[in-house]
């Protein structure tokens, strides 16, 4: 993966072995299903040229959840813009949409 | 292979959108002893421009970082030197307080929440510098939003500083409760704590370091409250597990913030702060372990149990563990603690004996506007003589609410949330507490060499 590539450390600050991955991020939409939650959510990712490299959706009685991996290495906008505009879309089809680095999941679960 | 299972990014995700999961702080510590001036107007603009450009970074690389990880980061504070020692050459009250106003527009200036570090280290005695500090303490917090502060009156080393004790206890009878609500009398206050009021520079510490507090109680009561049946070998194991996510988010969060700024990461508090939203409670976690009500009979034990595993698990999560790294159980602060002190439930007492086993003392509770200052000054040396016995940081916290009487609430709002006033019993006079002198330091002392 390329997020595990090495990244230059800034100085004074040791990074045993958790290195940046700058550029993959975890979107998470959870509401009620209904038609074109995943096509209002790739759109957006596709407009911004950002990847989808992992994707798990399930429907549990009615309440849609999906979570995707998505590499924005390559995207026309950063974290903070891609947040932003899901989070529209995500109002406008009444599911709620987050937007996190990776590296809260790889801190929180991995040793 | 997945870099993730659905189930873990689902587990974290419930943590940081329905649990509070949370930074408390992010904490920005500056060596401020380069502005020290012989003259209060050359001190105070040494002070703007060392703090500038540090400044200037500090809030929006946090606003980045926030951003960045999706992680709230609930506030942004600066710690300063201790402003005793800028107040050696001045010697005079009135300076004290020009320099306290100064901190406090220079954090509103730079969205900087809190600034702390308006503190004296008298433990042993009080020097020219640190009786500027004290003598300015109601009018330095009273004339502030921001700013934090405190005495430190007792040490392990040293001993307990009963003089003053009873000034830090006339000062807090002479604050406003927002004001008192900064202000602390500690004992072995470290060096690095992210935490409001004890925040300083400590003199050991780097030109600048970030340090980190992060909260979380709803995460592990949502632990707790799954594992009804569970053994107390297991309950312990599910929060040490649970810890350790909370404390990792603060070392995620700091390291980035101090990369972000070009400086040192410093430390994690991993106490779990709560704070007076629903579900963010250090005292829904004991009652979901099967107390009645905070202050009930268990509650040491199940305080103990708790900080245990949130120490053993955070110890893992970071390999710098600093501040006050125990659990809070500040009274206002807490909805529950709050509420178990409104039933009678919690009383001085019991936050005393909670207090060998917690890192807080008796924090943030209320008290009459018009209590003895003996009866304050004798309950502060009361917890002065626990840390101190016992080796450990712990302070004390006092809002002194005008016509308050033993039950009343007062309501402070944000962090700082609902004060109840709290019965201080019935006697009016303690002459111990006026007694001058230092209380020679423990035993502890003579193992230490």
């Amino acid at each position: 993966m390329r997020g595990l590539a090495a990244a230059p450390a800034a100085p004074d600050i040791y990074i045993p072995y958790i290195v940046p991955s700058v550029d993959l991020v975890v979107v998470s939409v959870l509401g009620a299903d209904r038609v074109g939650i995943v096509a209002g959510i790739t759109s957006v990712l596709a407009r911004h040229n950002a990847n989808i490299v992992d994707i798990a959706q399930t429907v549990v009685r009615d309440i849609f959840s999906m979570v995707m991996v998505v590499d924005i290495s390559k995207a026309d906008v950063d974290i903070a813009g891609l947040r932003a505009e899901l989070e529209e879309v995500g109002r406008k089809l009444g599911v709620m949409v987050a937007v996190h680095h990776i590296d809260v999941f790889r801190y929180m679960q991995r040793i | 292979m997945r870099a993730f299972s659905p189930e873990e990014i689902g587990e974290v995700l419930e943590m940081v959108l329905f649990r509070e999961l949370d930074i408390r702080a992010v904490t920005l510590s500056v060596n401020t002893l380069p502005a020290i001036r012989g003259d209060v107007g050359s001190a105070l603009s040494a002070l703007r421009s060392l703090l500038g450009p540090h400044l200037e970074r500090f809030r929006p690389a946090v606003d980045k970082i926030a951003a960045k990880l999706g992680v709230r980061i609930v506030t942004a504070r600066l710690a300063v030197s201790p402003v005793s020692v800028m107040l050696e050459p001045l010697g005079r009250a009135e300076d004290a307080v020009e320099i306290a106003k100064a901190l406090d527009d220079l954090a509103e200036t730079h969205g900087v929440d809190m600034v702390g570090g308006f503190a004296a280290f008298v433990h042993a005695g009080v020097s020219r510098g640190d009786r500027a500090l004290i003598d300015a303490l109601p009018d330095a917090l009273n004339s502030t939003k921001r700013l934090g502060g405190f005495v430190n009156a007792a040490s392990t080393a040293t001993g307990i500083n009963m003089d003053a004790v009873l000034e830090a206890a006339k000062a807090v009878l002479s604050m406003r409760p927002e004001a008192a609500a900064r202000f602390a009398v500690t004992a072995n206050v470290p060096e690095d704590v992210p935490f409001m009021p004890a925040a300083h520079h400590g003199l050991g510490l780097p030109d600048a370091v970030i340090n980190v507090a992060v909260s979380g109680p709803g995460v592990i009561e949502a632990v707790v409250r799954n594992m009804k049946d569970a053994d107390l070998r297991t309950l312990h194991d599910a929060i040490k597990r649970a810890a350790f996510k909370v404390t990792r988010l603060g070392e995620l969060v700091g390291r980035e913030v101090a990369r972000e700024l070009g400086v040192r990461f410093g430390a994690v508090d991993l106490s779990v702060a709560p704070s007076p939203k629903v579900g963010d409670s250090v005292a829904g976690i004991l009652e979901a372990m099967g107390l009645p009500r905070a202050g009930a009979p268990g509650s040491v034990l199940a305080l103990h149990l708790f900080v245990d595993a949130v120490k053993k698990g955070g110890a893992m999560a970071t390999s710098t563990i600093g501040g006050l790294s125990g659990a809070f159980i500040p009274v206002s602060e807490d909805a529950l603690m709050a509420k178990a002190a409104e039933e009678g439930a919690l009383g001085f007492d019991s936050l005393k004996a909670m207090s060998a086993v917690c890192n807080t003392g008796i924090d943030m509770a209320g008290i009459p506007g018009d209590a003895p200052p003996d009866v304050v000054a004798a309950l502060v040396a009361d917890v002065m003589a626990l840390a101190t016995a016992l080796d450990k940081p712990l302070g004390v916290r006092l809002v002194p609410i005008p016509g308050g009487r033993p039950g009343d609430v007062y309501e402070l709002g944000g962090l700082y949330g609902r004060v109840v006033v709290m019965d201080l019993g019935r006697y009016r006079e303690i002459p111990l507490a006026r007694r001058s002198g230092v209380v020679p330091p423990s035993v502890w002392r003579l193992r230490a060499g």
